[in-house]
This record gives C-alpha cells, structure tokens and sequence, in this order.
C-alpha cells in the first residue's frame, strides 16, 4: 500500500484539524463569491482555482470562478444543469484547457494539459457513466487504467488490500458483465484509489445505487478524507449533500453564487442559493381511478443483448387518473420494459400487453402511437428527439398522425407553430424553434419533449427519468406537468431512480429488480427501506399474495 | 508520439471539439476543397516545368471556350448529375448504394431492348417507354441488394458493388452474342439507334441533350421529396439517428426498400440516356465508370441537390480538362483521376473542421 505516502507533513496537521476549521467558522449562511472558502492557516489548500474562465463560442461556461478545496475536505460542488460544474471538472481533470486562470495544486502553480497529466498529479476522477470494458475480468480493467500495473498476482492482492481497508470489497478475478452498477463504480473507486490520488472527483456517483448502497459509499468516502484524501462531490442531491459534505460551492449562470456549509443549512435554502429563488411544491390530490388503459399479464420477453435483463412474468394495470412509478436501480430490466412498452422491441405473445383495451404485443412504435401511447424516453439526444434537425422537424418525428404530416407532406408551418408553443409553455431556453436540438441543454431539451408528447394529448403516457439531469425548477414543472395530466384523466407510467420523485408524484410505486417487478402498492404502503429490500429483488417482505 | 507531444505541451496546436457545428464552415467546406485542389494542380504543373497558368487555361478554359465545349460539359455532367442525386438520397438515409455502376450498366440494357426490338412499332412512344425501361432496370437491379439487406442483413455495400462486375460481364455477353449487330463486321456492339429512339438535342453545333434538362429536373424534384415529403423526412431521421427512427416507429426495411430503388432507378435513368444520346448502341463500354464518380459527386456536392448539380459539373470539367491535357502538355491519361482523390481528399480534411478547430495551447 503506497496509498497517500509522502504527503508533507502540513497536511496532517490538516488532516486532524479539518473539520473543527468549518465547526469554528461562523455560521452565516452564504458569502460573496469573492471571498474565498474557509482559510487554512497551516497550509497552502490542495486545490486553487483562480479566476477560470471558460467559453465555447458566445457562451460563457465558466465565469472567472475561484474555488479552495482543504486537505481531506469533502467539498461540494452544487448547481443546476448547465451552470458549469461539469465544464470546471474537465478543466481539473485536464480534459479541457482553460481561456483565463490560474490553477494551484498544492501551492505551486500548474497547467493540467490532458487527463495523464492530471492522474501524475494525484487527481483522480470517477465519471458518472462508467468506462469498464465488459468482458474483461476487473484486475484486468484496474492494470489497464494503471500506466505501469503491477504483476497479476500483487494486484490482485493490492485490489483486496484497498476494498478491505475503504470498505468497497469486490472480487477482483470477476468479468465486469456479471457485477451489478454498484459494484462497477466500486470498481471505479477503487480503479482511482490505486494510482495514489490526492484528489478524487465523483460526478453525480450515487445515481445508481439503492438507498443501503449510499450509505456505504458515503461511510468509505467518510474514511478517505480523514486519511487525508480531498474530495469533490458533484451533485444536485441536497439530501445527500446536507449529509455528507464539510464545505459546498454552489454554482449559478457560470460563476460562484456562493459558498455555504451544508449542515448549517436546510433543503430550502440550499435550493434557494442554486436556483435563486423559493421552489414551490407539487400537490397529488386522491383521484378516483378510471378504466384500464394499460395491462400487462405474464409478459416475459427476452433481451436482445446478452448481457440484458430478460424480462420475466410482470404483471401490471394502469388506470386513467392515475401515475405509477416503477422504481429500481438501471440494469434491472429498465431498458428492456421500455422497449417492450413503446413497441420498439415487439413481443412473442399479443395478448401479453393491451392498450386501450386492445392486444398491442405484436404491433410496433407507429401502431401504437396510433393507440393513444406517447413515450418520452431516457436518451433525450438521438432517441427522443434528432441532433441535426431543428425543434419543429423534431415534432414532426412524433407529429405524423396529429396534423403535421398531411397528404404525404410535412407541414413545416404547423410544426414551427406547434414547437413555438411548447417553448412558450415550458419555457424552454432556445433561440427559437428553427435551433437544433443539439443545440439546447439537456434540462431544456427534456422540457421540449416532455412538453411535445403531452401535446399530443395522450391516452397513455411512459416517462423515462422525467428530471433526470433536469435542474431543481424545471424538475417541480415537468412533475407538476405530470400531475396535471393525471388530473385531465391520462393513465400514467414513470420509471424513475429517485426515490424522493416517486414519492413525490406518485398514487402506486411497483420495483423492478432482476427483470421481475413488485406487485404495484400505494405510495403509502412504501418506505425508502422497503423499498431498498424490494431492490434487490427480494419481494416475500410486501406483505401480499 | 503526437500524445507524448501533447503532454508536455511542445505541441502548440491541439484540435478541439466546437460547441456547435461550423455552418460556415459546412458551406465553405466543397468550395475550399475545391481551391486547394486547384493550389496543387498549380504546384504539381509547375513541378512538371509546365508554365501553371497555360496548364489552368488548358484544363480549365479552353475546353469550355467554345459551344461545342459547353456541350460536351453539360453532357459529361448529365449523368453524374443523375446517379449522385439518386445516391445521395439513399446517403442520407445511411442506405450505402456503391453499385450505382452495374444498375446505369442494367438500366441501359433494359432501355434498349426496347428501342432496338420495338422502336419501329412505338413511333413517337419509343423514347419515354424507353426512359422508363430504363429506370426499371436499374430499380430490378439495385432491388437485388435491398432484398438481401432486409432478409438476410447482408451489406449492400458489398452486394451492390459485386453486382456491378456481373451487370457488366452481362453486357459484354449481350453485344458479342444474341445482341450482336449481325451487319456491324464481327464489331462487338449492337445495331444503331433508330431516330425515334434518340434523345433530341438541345441545340445546333453540341451534343448536350435533353437528358441535362431532366437532370435539372430531378435535381428540383429530390430537393423537394427531401426536404417537403414525409418519406423524405422519414429517410433523413434513418440516417441522422437511428434510434429516433425507432422510437418514432420508422420502418428501417421501408427506409431501405426506397432508398435502393430510387438510388437504382436513376441509376438507370442515367444509363438508358447515355445510350440513346452520346453512343447510340449497345458496346462493351458504355460508362467511363459515370457510377463511381457519382460517389464523388455525391459527397463533394454535400449531398444536397443543388450542391450536387455544381459538384457534377466540376467532375464533368476534370473530366474534359484531363483529356485536354493529356493531348496539349502530354500529361498521363491519370491526371482526371488523380485530380478527383486530391479533390476528395482535401474535402475530407475540410469537413474535420466543420465540428472542430484548431486550438494554439497556452504554454
């Protein structure tokens, strides 16, 4: 174990002190952006940012933002989408080269030119989606990450050595197919804890996990900063940050809106700093259920990829009135049921899925569009909507049978008229209705879609992560949207990884695990621990037949 | 080597990712190929000890300078101008036609079976039954391929080039055997033309035919299945993000099936004119490989109608400069040919720049 020697001998002093430093500050809420974090008297800090700017044509990413992260600090990095976190990791981690600043590691000055140089510093970075090579054993994956991996069997030993001592176990002879996301990203931690890092960034790492599993991330991440390990945590999970971070930077339009110490704050006013205003909330008032709109018997459906889920017995109503929330972990089937329900996948048995009261197993996308089924999906770019194309072709995608194709031709006119109200009505940020899709954040271009497909005026509605990568206000109005909607009568159908979201808008929640889902219960029937259990697949503790 | 460059920073220059495609670049992209392709004809002539400015009047003046060069340019075009708008189609659509050759070759043969065996009956029906023979050939042709794609997921990249070698060996066999001019000396090609068979010409004093003046039109109606038909938007989406085209519920076969047959159909269209224009028989060669170059065409053209009609007439211009050329300043018969890779080849390096650009790395 090299892990974290010739660290000089300052820093433990800051290891020790670490904490008391943030107790010790006073207890304001926020400050200017100008000042800095919290002053470290005994050494320089292990990060400095200065003045970064970065822009990309006329739009600013970074804005001349200065950040400090201590010794062993979990600092967090917070903000909406789009307010430049994860442009400010890049520059850290070396993937984009900064316009103006100066970067600080350590005290001396430096200027992190491409991700290797970044790694031969110590600064270690684990992406929200995770680069493993399927078929590959995790040793394997681990000495290909290293630049000079030691011999197979030291590895292995130095894999079990790190999983046994953070608390991150995990086999290191296993192909990485057979692991679930959670092991995955333990490999990942442990893939950056073994090239001796001094800083690790985490983008957005828990979600994948079920709620046990975040705790025990939290706990292994807890344990490396008291040894001195300084670490930056992406997230727009105020929860999870209230829980686990000393300091937070929160960031707005580019630049520091402030900084905050995030167990002396609420959800409220945290969300307030982010968004720069008070959020309002959802209402789910109790509805009577119409009739059936969608119904699953004994559907089973194999997945196409061999290293899918296959889809096994679900059974499943939903009513008019009515939004069910089909939680679990992604990998357990989620792509596979939505492939199955949209129509893109067909299956064996007809009569396995009806809409509207008619067998739609065997009918595709088209024909079930027809039906009364709109589907937004989780991919908004290259799925949901064509990169290239501008807002109004993108209607026409799904606009066939509702007046913007007629007698064979597109509309353009009715489309650019139809795409003008959705940026009216969701108020999506775009230049107008000729830009490309590409061209909108991801928070927006969800709002578009979202808005596109209630439009339409379903019978039947599939959401994907509705807020997923969506900022804090845009997330309340895609769900009151939602809400609305049910309230008009539509049959609902979210799949959603957030907890917090199902619980917020949904009448019954069903768990996907392994390919096999719950009964659907009331929400009221759930907590987030049974919830938990039902994720792993385990049913028998429901409590019904 | 270049990454260990880049480490250390000795590499002032690094490519970066723009936030959004270039769309002056997008447009600059086939006229700066164009110029840099020119640059390197003048640096290559001047290499050779040819003066570069008689060597650019001769390639690209002097064949143009009178009407009877004019002709030759619009007729050199027409085809190219055909097939590259009936390909492009299918680009778009990620459907990958490379035998547009062997369906010219197909559509040709189907065209003047009726001309040599029904002409006398038709009168003046002879050439359109004729142009619509044609454009069923070359769609029975490139339908070979579709089929194979759909049923058996088998490329038609592939198919669809292999099926050129067997269009033309067909051809051969034809014009040596049952087709065979039984008055034309033992020459393998077939009996003339008869007049009613004929495309009329465009004007007195060159050989430029009708056949530009369809093209033109084709052109006009590809823009507008294009851009204004929902087929036409259902292909683009095919090739622009397949998983849309799933989600929208496209038929990926469908997409496949329109593609190949309109690919093929002009194709064929272009095959049945150059016989029944410049040549007027059936001959063991009836294309300077016109189903090749459409590729060029296709891609320098940007795959868009109206760039495709200025990108034909530039190869049909290589084309007629290369042969001027080679007969005043002795330069080999390859020159057209090499001038259309340098031309592709500076395309290529232009369109890098439609999505990145050059970066100088503070040091």
């Amino acid at each position: 174990m090299r892990l974290f020697t010739g660290l000089p001998g300052v820093c433990t002093v800051r290891i020790t002190t670490g904490c008391n430093v943030h107790d010790a500050m006073p207890r304001t809420p926020t400050r200017a952006a100008s000042e800095r974090g919290p002053m470290i008297a005994a050494g320089p800090p292990r990060l400095a940012l200065r003045g970064i700017t970065k822009r990309y044509g006329e739009t600013i990413a970074n804005d001349s933002v200065d950040l400090d992260v201590a010794v062993g600090q979990i600092h967090a990095l917070l903000g909406e989408n789009g307010a430049g976190k994860s442009t400010l990791m890049k520059i850290v981690a070396g993937v984009v080269t900064p316009d103006a600043g100066r970067i600080e590691w350590q005290g001396e000055p430096v200027s992190i030119r491409s991700p290797a140089q970044a790694r031969r510093l110590g600064i270690g970075m684990v992406f929200q989606h995770f680069a493993l090579f399927d078929t590959l054993t995790v040793a394997e994956n681990i000495a290909l990450a290293l630049g000079e991996p030691p011999p197979g069997r030291e590895l292995v030993a130095r894999i079990a050595a790190v999983g046994a001592r953070y608390g991150v176990p995990i086999d290191a002879q296993r192909r990485v197919h057979a692991l679930s996301v959670g092991e995955c990203q333990r490999v990942e931690i442990v893939r950056c804890l073994l090239q001796d890092p001094r800083l690790l960034i985490l983008d957005e790492p828990t979600s994948v996990l079920t709620p046990q599993a975040v705790l025990a991330l939290f706990e292994t991440l807890r344990r490396l900063a008291a040894e001195g390990l300084s670490i930056l945590y992406i997230s727009h999970k105020l929860g999870e940050i209230r829980a686990l971070c000393d300091v937070a930077t929160v960031m707005r339009h580019g630049r520091v809106s402030g900084t905050a110490l995030p167990r002396a704050e609420s959800d409220a006013s945290l969300a307030r700093l982010m968004i720069g205003a008070d959020l309002p909330e959802c209402r789910l008032q109790p509805l009577p259920a119409g009739e059936v709109r969608l119904a699953l018997r004994d559907w089973s459906l194999p997945s196409a990829d061999p290293y899918g889920t296959n889809l096994q017995n679900i059974d499943l109503e939903v009513r008019g009135a009515e939004l069910v929330g089909i939680a679990g972990v992604s990998g357990n089937g989620q792509a596979e049921l939505l492939a199955g329900l949209s129509g893109e996948t067909l299956s064996a048995d007809a009569r396995a899925i009806r809409i509207g009261g008619r067998d739609m197993g065997r009918l595709g996308a088209a024909a079930r569009r027809r039906a009364g089924l709109r589907y937004v999906p989780e991919e908004r770019l290259g799925r949901g909507t064509v990169p290239e194309m501008d807002l109004g072709e993108n209607c026409v995608l799904t606009g066939a049978g509702k007046g913007l194709v007629r007698r064979g031709l597109v509309q353009r006119d009715a489309a650019r008229r139809y795409a003008r109200g959705i940026i009216a009505r969701f108020s999506v940020k775009a230049p107008g209705e000729r830009a490309a899709a590409a061209s909108l954040s991801g928070g927006n271009l969800q709002k578009f879609i979202v808005g596109r497909e209630i439009g339409f005026a379903p019978r039947l509605l599939l959401v994907a992560q509705p807020t997923w990568g969506v900022d804090v206000g845009a997330a309340l109005k895609i769900r009151q949207a939602l809400i609305d909607l049910r309230d008009a009568g539509v049959a609902i159908l979210v799949l959603c990884e957030e907890l917090e979201e199902l619980f917020a808008i949904c009448d019954r929640i069903a768990v996907l695990a392994r390919g096999r889902l719950s009964p659907a219960l009331p929400r009221s029937h759930w907590t987030a621990e049974s919830i938990g259990v039902a994720m792993t697949g385990d049913f028998g503790a429901l409590g019904v037949a | 080597m270049r990454s260990a460059l880049l480490d250390r920073g000795l590499w002032p220059l690094r490519l970066e990712r723009r936030a959004r495609p270039s769309r002056a670049m997008r447009l600059a992209a086939s006229p700066l190929a164009a110029a840099l392709m020119l640059a390197m004809g003048v640096c290559l002539s001047s290499l050779l000890g040819k003066d570069p400015w008689a060597a650019f009047s001769v390639f690209f003046i002097e064949p143009f300078s009178s009407l009877y060069g004019v002709g030759e340019l619009l007729l050199k075009a027409t085809p190219l101008m055909i097939c590259a708008l009936g390909l492009a189609l299918g680009y778009r659509a990620n459907v990958w036609n490379i035998g547009a050759e062997g369906q010219l070759t197909i559509g040709a043969i189907a065209g003047s079976g009726v001309a040599l065996f029904h002409a006398a009956a038709l009168g003046a029906w002879a050439l359109p039954l004729m142009l619509v023979a044609g454009i069923a050939g070359g769609m029975l042709w490139a339908a070979i391929p579709a089929l194979l794609r759909t049923r058996f997921n088998t490329s038609e990249i592939f198919v669809s080039l292999m099926l050129v070698y067997v269009a033309q060996l067909f051809l051969a066999y034809l014009v040596r055997g049952p087709w065979r001019d039984p008055a034309g000396q033992n020459f393998p090609q077939s009996q003339a033309f008869a007049d009613n068979a004929m495309v009329p010409m465009l004007v007195d004093g060159a050989r430029a035919n009708w056949g530009f003046a369809l093209a033109l039109a084709f052109a006009l109606l590809a823009w507008w299945f294009g851009a204004r038909t929902a087929a036409g938007f259902r292909m683009r989406v095919c090739g622009l993000a397949p998983a849309a085209a799933r989600y929208a519920g496209i038929s990926t076969q469908a997409t496949i099936w329109v593609a190949m047959l309109i690919g093929g159909g002009a194709a064929g269209l272009a095959g049945i004119l150059e016989v029944a224009g410049p040549i007027g028989m059936l001959q063991p060669v009836i294309s300077p490989g016109y189903g090749f170059t459409a590729i060029i065409v296709a891609c320098v053209g940007r795959l868009h109608p109206i760039g495709i009609v200025f990108a034909a007439l530039l190869i049909a211009a290589l084309y007629l400069g290369g042969e001027s050329a080679q007969i005043e300043l002795q330069l080999p018969a390859s020159v057209s040919g090499l001038f259309q890779s340098v031309l592709l080849f500076f395309l290529l390096a232009a369109e890098l720049f439609i999505h990145y650009r050059l970066r100088r790395v503070r040091t």
